[in-house]
C-alpha cells in the first residue's frame, strides 16, 4: 500500500547571520506497509519518526528538501498528491487534544473533518454519529469542548477524526504515553481493528511494549534511518539482530533494565561508519567502514 | 523523613481532589505511587514539592515545614522537561541554577559538553530530561518526586536515567517517590509502593 525507499530529508537553516547550513535529519530511510497490517515505527526522540509521518502527509516546512521514492498504491506520492490524499485516503491520529480547536465542540470538529474528506453535510453528520457510536461516545459528547474530555474519551475522539472518512492508511503518532494501561490497551485495540478491516496502520511510538501488543512488523529507527525491520514475534523469540534493537529490548524494566551508555548522535555529528558504533557493546574495527554506515537488517515477509 | 499529614486538597470550592492522605518517606527509600488517572497522583507530587499548598494538613521534611522561599529540599521532575526549564536560558545556565553538577555526574547521564551552549528547543526530549535530572542531583535535594519522569522516553534512555538516579539516591541517601502508570517500572525500581486508591483518596 505504502512504500518508502531511500528517503532523505535535508533542512536548509540559517547558521550565523545570513550564512546557511544544511542539516540532513533523515538519510536513506525505508519502510513499507501492506493493507491489513500494523507496522510500528519505534525509536528514540530525534530518530526521524515524526518527520517520516510529515513527509508522507506532505506537511514538511518549506525549508525541507526531500529525496528518494515514496509510493502510495503504486503511484508516486508527490507533495501535490499528498495534499489531495490527506484526510481522504491517508489520515493522521494526532498525539494529543492540543491538535483540536479548543473553542469548537468536538462533534462539529469531527463533522468538519468528514466534510473536508469529501462528504456532503447530511452524509457527514451520519458518519459522525456512526463513528461516535462505534467508539461508545454518547451523543452528549458531541457537544463537549476538548478540555472537558477525559484522557480515554479524548483518545476516542482523536481516532474518530481519522476514521470518519473512508481512509486507507492511518498514521498514529505517539498515541499512548502517560495514559492508564486500560486506555492504552483500548487505543491499541482500535488501531488493530482498523487493520483487520483492511486498512494499513503505521504506529509511531517510543514505547516498544505498546508496539509489540498489536504490530505485525516493527521498524526500528536510529539517528534518522531504518536499522532493522523485524516481525513482532522476533522480539520475545530472541530473533532480533541489530545491536541497538537488542539494547532496546534488554533495557525494558521487565527484561534486564540494562541500558547502553551514551546518546543517539545528532544529525550534524554522525559517526563515519556504523551509526551505532560509538555506543555498541559489540563494536569491531570494521564498524568504522563507510559501507556499514546505513547497514540494516530486514526480515523476510 | 518526608511526611505528609492528613493532606487534603481542592481547587477553590470544588470537590476534593485528595483527602485524608498520610504518608512517610524515609531517606534512601524508593516508594512507588500508583492509581488510575484522575486520582490525584500528580496533585500529591505537587503538594509534596511545594508547588501547591494543601487545603488541610501539613508537609514536614525532617520535622520542619517546607521553606517558603529559596531552594526546596523536595524537588519534582515532570514528564515534559520542555515545560520545566526557562526557554530563554542556555543549558549551562539551567544546569547551574542551584550549583553546576560535577563532570562525572554529567558524563554518567550522557550529557555532551556540546549541549551546554544550546537552548532547550535545540535538544530532543530525552536529552533535555537528562538536563532536568542533572540539575536537581545536588546536596541540597533530600527528596525527589519523579512524576512520569521517563514516560516520554525510549526504553534505553529510560533505563539509563533510572540507573543513574537510583545510584545517586543510594549513595546520597536520597528519598525517591516514583509516580508511574507502568507497573513493570515500579516493580523494578521501588522498595515498596502506595496505591492512592486504597489510601482514602476518594
Amino acid at each position: 500500500m505504502l512504500s518508502v525507499q531511500n528517503l532523505s530529508i535535508t533542512f536548509t537553516m540559517y547558521d550565523r547571520g545570513l550564512a546557511q547550513k544544511q542539516l540532513t535529519a533523515i538519510t536513506q530511510l525505508d519502510l513499507d506497509v501492506q493493507a491489513g497490517e500494523v507496522v510500528a515505527v519505534v525509536g528514540a526522540s530525534g530518530s526521524g519518526k515524526s518527520l517520516l509521518a510529515h513527509a508522507i502527509l506532505g506537511i514538511l516546512p518549506d525549508n525541507a528538501q526531500v529525496s528518494g521514492q515514496m509510493r502510495f498504491k503504486g503511484e508516486p506520492l508527490t507533495p501535490n498528491r499528498s495534499r489531495d490524499l490527506r484526510g481522504k485516503s491517508i489520515a493522521l491520529i494526532p498525539q494529543s487534544i492540543g491538535y483540536l480547536d479548543p473553542l469548537m465542540q468536538v462533534g462539529r470538529q469531527v463533522e468538519r473533518t468528514a466534510k473536508l474528506g469529501g462528504l456532503p453535510r447530511p452524509a457527514a453528520r451520519t458518519a459522525v454519529d456512526r463513528t461516535f457510536d462505534r467508539y461508545g461516545l454518547g451523543s452528549i459528547v458531541k457537544r463537549l469542548y476538548p478540555f472537558q474530555l477525559s484522557g480515554g474519551m479524548a483518545r476516542r475522539v482523536l481516532v474518530s477524526t481519522a476514521v470518519v472518512s473512508p481512509v486507507e492508511l492511518v498514521i498514529a503518532d505517539e498515541p499512548t504515553p502517560g495514559l492508564h494501561p486500560d486506555v492504552v490497551t483500548e487505543t491499541l485495540n482500535h488501531l488493530r481493528e482498523l487493520a483487520s478491516e483492511g486498512k494499513g496502520v503505521i504506529l509511531i511510538t517510543h514505547d516498544i511494549e505498546a508496539a509489540l501488543q498489536i504490530a505485525d512488523r516493527v521498524a526500528v529507527f536510529y539517528a534518522g534511518t531504518t536499522i532493522e525491520i523485524a516481525h513482532a514475534q522476533d522480539f520475545p523469540n530472541g530473533k532480533i539482530r541489530h545491536p541497538y534493537t537488542i539494547a532496546l529490548w534488554r533495557s525494558l524494566p521487565q527484561n534486564d533494565f540494562i541500558p547502553v551508555p551514551g546518546s543517539q548522535p545528532s544529525p550534524d555529528a554522525l559517526p563515519d561508519g556504523c551509526l551505532f558504533s560509538d555506543r555498541c557493546p559489540w563494536v569491531t574495527p570494521n564498524a568504522a567502514s563507510i559501507a556499514l554506515r546505513f547497514y540494516r537488517f530486514v526480515a523476510l515477509q | 523523613m518526608l511526611i505528609g499529614e492528613q493532606l487534603a486538597f481542592r481547587y477553590g470550592r470544588q470537590a476534593f481532589v485528595l483527602q485524608d492522605i498520610d504518608l512517610a518517606i524515609a531517606p534512601g527509600e524508593v516508594v512507588g505511587l500508583s492509581a488510575p488517572s484522575g486520582f490525584g497522583k500528580t496533585t500529591l507530587g505537587k503538594l509534596l514539592a511545594g508547588y501547591l499548598m494543601p487545603t488541610r494538613g501539613r508537609i514536614l521534611v525532617d520535622d520542619r515545614p517546607l521553606p517558603p522561599q529559596g531552594y526546596c529540599p523536595v524537588q519534582l521532575i515532570f514528564q515534559n522537561p520542555e515545560l520545566a526549564v526557562n526557554p530563554r536560558w542556555r543549558i549551562r545556565k539551567i544546569l547551574a541554577e542551584k550549583q553546576m553538577p560535577d563532570r562525572t555526574l554529567l558524563e554518567a547521564l550522557g550529557v555532551h559538553s556540546g549541549w551546554l551552549d544550546r537552548y532547550p528547543h535545540e535538544l530532543s526530549g530525552g536529552e533535555l530530561q537528562r538536563i532536568a535530572v542533572a540539575r536537581v542531583l545536588n546536596p541540597a535535594t533530600r527528596y525527589l518526586i519523579a512524576d512520569e519522569m521517563t514516560a516520554m522516553l525510549d526504553a534505553n534512555t529510560q533505563a539509563l536515567i533510572w540507573r543513574m538516579v537510583l545510584d545517586y539516591a543510594r549513595s546520597q541517601n536520597l528519598g525517591l517517590v516514583v509516580i508511574s502508570h507502568e507497573a513493570a517500572l515500579i516493580g523494578r525500581v521501588c522498595d515498596r509502593s502506595i496505591d492512592l486508591m486504597r489510601l482514602g483518596a476518594r
